[in-house]
């Protein structure tokens, strides 16, 4: 009895913490998304549907969202992929540490500094004006779709080669061997054995990236340059600029669920894939 | 393969040692450099609103990751080895604070604090002449609720791969808990606790998406230097975004020391 006591003391500060800032507040959004507009800005009550029903309004960032998102996620894994294999295969264990520290640095360091790097590289006295000298023409690439695209590959890499890595590093070698020793050529068993057994990381790594790409406002604010919105950076317009509260809670209610349908599916994927993984895959980072 | 892993790294670093070199440029153009000076780094230095932001946000960072580091550590010891339906409750609720956007974070906190605040202000005014607003206290308070998921995480992983024989061998010796708890537990978990308050205080410092919500009146840094870039690129951003760099990468490799001193595998 005295044990149960001590524990609810521990969990009470945390579970205090969570409510009121993280279950109440998702409580008033979805309260807020059957609200009404105040016509002086914020929230006035109410119970109707009229702000789902109004969606299609921001159909575009939606759009831009469920195009850029995935097509970052599959660049981002092809260019993972590789390194992780190489990481995880070829390198030798002294350097190997050293390598995958220099791969998670950037990812803990400011996405907003490291973004912002890309306006110099994609910008008119960039990369452009190097092609230009080079006389492959004319190009704009800042606030462009690709520009996005170059700037959640960049800044999301580093997640997606992790648990590629895990799932190779864990793999078993005396497969490979017994293989070769029956005269499979490599190239098959890459795709008959060390491929289908790095699905757990492929999965874990593509989902996270994914789901923290579905909420991002800072990368296409800042090199999308207004023309390429994500929800997010509707968000942030209907909350502060527009002060929309109920349209706004309406939009992240449709994120949220989004987000929810991805992570249901990949549960039931990651089950599939299961048989040689362990439990912990998902809970990398 | 080798010349691939070379790419994939330049692509990496490139960026940041652009911003490294340019922060180091003497003119005042951002995009061509015009020989070396530090010139840059003195005008941030001496920039009050600079300063002024650097200040909230360390502000920010330290006392949200203090008691995302005590609370988060706490929640850990309770949750190691507890099961049933509460273990099932905080399980989710750490994965809610750690899945949902930041962004959705941010405004979800914005208008719940706001819908408050307005409640309970005329009442407050009333009572004692003062107004509660967004500010330092909702900056704190959000970056720590999430912070302390990653600090609960860090440690329940640490508290779940030690040897629970030497917790026996302690009670078997007729320590009591506590003393059990301070000599075997704390010194076991100690490198995790603080590579997990190392973290939570980089985040706070780097966060710019839920402070933007949140922060009220105050500017915190990335706040500062994101509104700056929206009114154009100049070498005193690449100057207080290096140095922001050479911080946040001092204190991750302190906490990446820590977590491999603490680390089952040091028995080798």
């Amino acid at each position: 009895m005295a044990q149960s006591r001590i524990r609810a003391l521990l969990l009470a500060p945390a579970g205090i913490w969570y409510l009121a800032l993280l279950v109440f507040p998702l409580i008033v959004v979805l309260i807020f998304s059957f609200g009404e507009r105040n016509p002086i800005g914020g929230y006035a009550p109410g119970f109707t549907f009229e702000q789902y029903a109004n969606l299609p309004a921001r159909f575009a960032a939606f759009r831009n969202t469920m195009t850029l998102a995935p097509l970052g996620t599959i660049a981002a894994l092809l260019i993972a992929y590789p390194l992780a294999y190489y990481l995880a295969v070829k390198v030798s264990p002294r350097w190997k540490t050293t390598l995958l520290i220099l791969v998670i640095v950037p990812f803990w360091t400011s996405i907003l500094i490291r973004s912002y790097a890309w306006i110099y590289l994609l910008g008119g006295n960039g990369i452009p004006a190097l092609l230009e000298t080079l006389g492959l023409g004319e190009f704009r690439l800042i606030n462009t779709p690709f520009a996005v695209l170059v700037g959640i590959v960049y800044g999301y890499l580093p997640l997606m080669v992790f648990p590629i890595y895990v799932a190779l590093e864990r793999l078993d070698k005396s497969l490979l061997e017994a293989a070769a020793d029956l005269g499979t050529p490599p190239w098959r068993s890459f795709l008959q054995i060390t491929l289908p057994l790095s699905m757990p990381g492929v999965l874990t790594g593509s989902v996270l990236v994914f789901i923290l790409l579905t909420g991002e406002y800072l990368i296409p604010a800042l090199l999308g340059g207004g023309k390429v919105f994500f929800v997010g950076n509707a968000l942030v317009d209907l909350f502060l600029q527009s002060r929309n509260w109920a349209f706004g809670s309406a939009v992240a209610v449709a994120l949220i669920l989004i987000m929810l349908v991805i992570v249901a599916l990949y549960t039931r994927a990651i089950k599939r894939f299961a048989y040689g993984a362990r439990r912990d895959d998902a809970g990398l980072i | 393969m080798k010349f691939y892993a070379i790419a994939v790294y330049s692509f990496l670093y490139i960026p940041i040692a652009i911003i490294a070199l340019f922060s180091f440029s003497a003119g005042r153009s951002a995009s061509s450099f015009q020989g070396f000076s530090t010139e840059w780094y003195g005008r941030a230095l001496r920039n009050p609103f600079v300063m002024e932001a650097l200040g909230t946000s360390l502000k920010v960072a330290f006392l949200s990751a203090v008691l995302a580091t005590v609370f988060g550590t706490m929640a850990a010891l309770a949750l190691t080895g507890m099961r049933g339906r509460l273990r099932a409750v905080f399980d989710t609720l750490v994965l809610i604070a750690v899945m949902i956007p930041g962004v959705v974070i941010g405004i979800a906190a914005l208008i719940a604090l706001v819908t408050v605040f307005n409640a309970v202000n005329p009442v407050l005014e009333a009572l004692m002449g003062q107004r509660l607003s967004l500010g330092f206290g909702s900056l704190v308070g959000v970056h720590g609720m999430f912070t302390m998921s990653l600090v609960l995480l860090l440690v329940r992983g640490r508290l779940e791969t030690f040897d629970r024989s030497q917790i026996e061998a302690s009670n078997d010796l007729g320590a009591n808990p506590f003393w059990t708890f301070v000599q075997v537990t704390l010194p076991q978990i100690a490198p995790a606790i603080l590579a997990g308050f190392l973290l939570a205080f980089t985040f706070s410092f780097d966060d710019f998406i839920m402070a933007f919500f949140v922060s009220g009146s105050e500017t915190t840094l990335p706040i500062y230097i994101f509104s700056s870039i929206r009114r154009g690129v100049t070498p005193e951003i690449n100057a207080i975004g290096t140095m922001v760099m050479v911080a946040s990468l001092i204190l991750l490799i302190i906490a990446q020391v820590l977590l491999r001193m603490g680390a089952p595998q040091a028995k080798e």
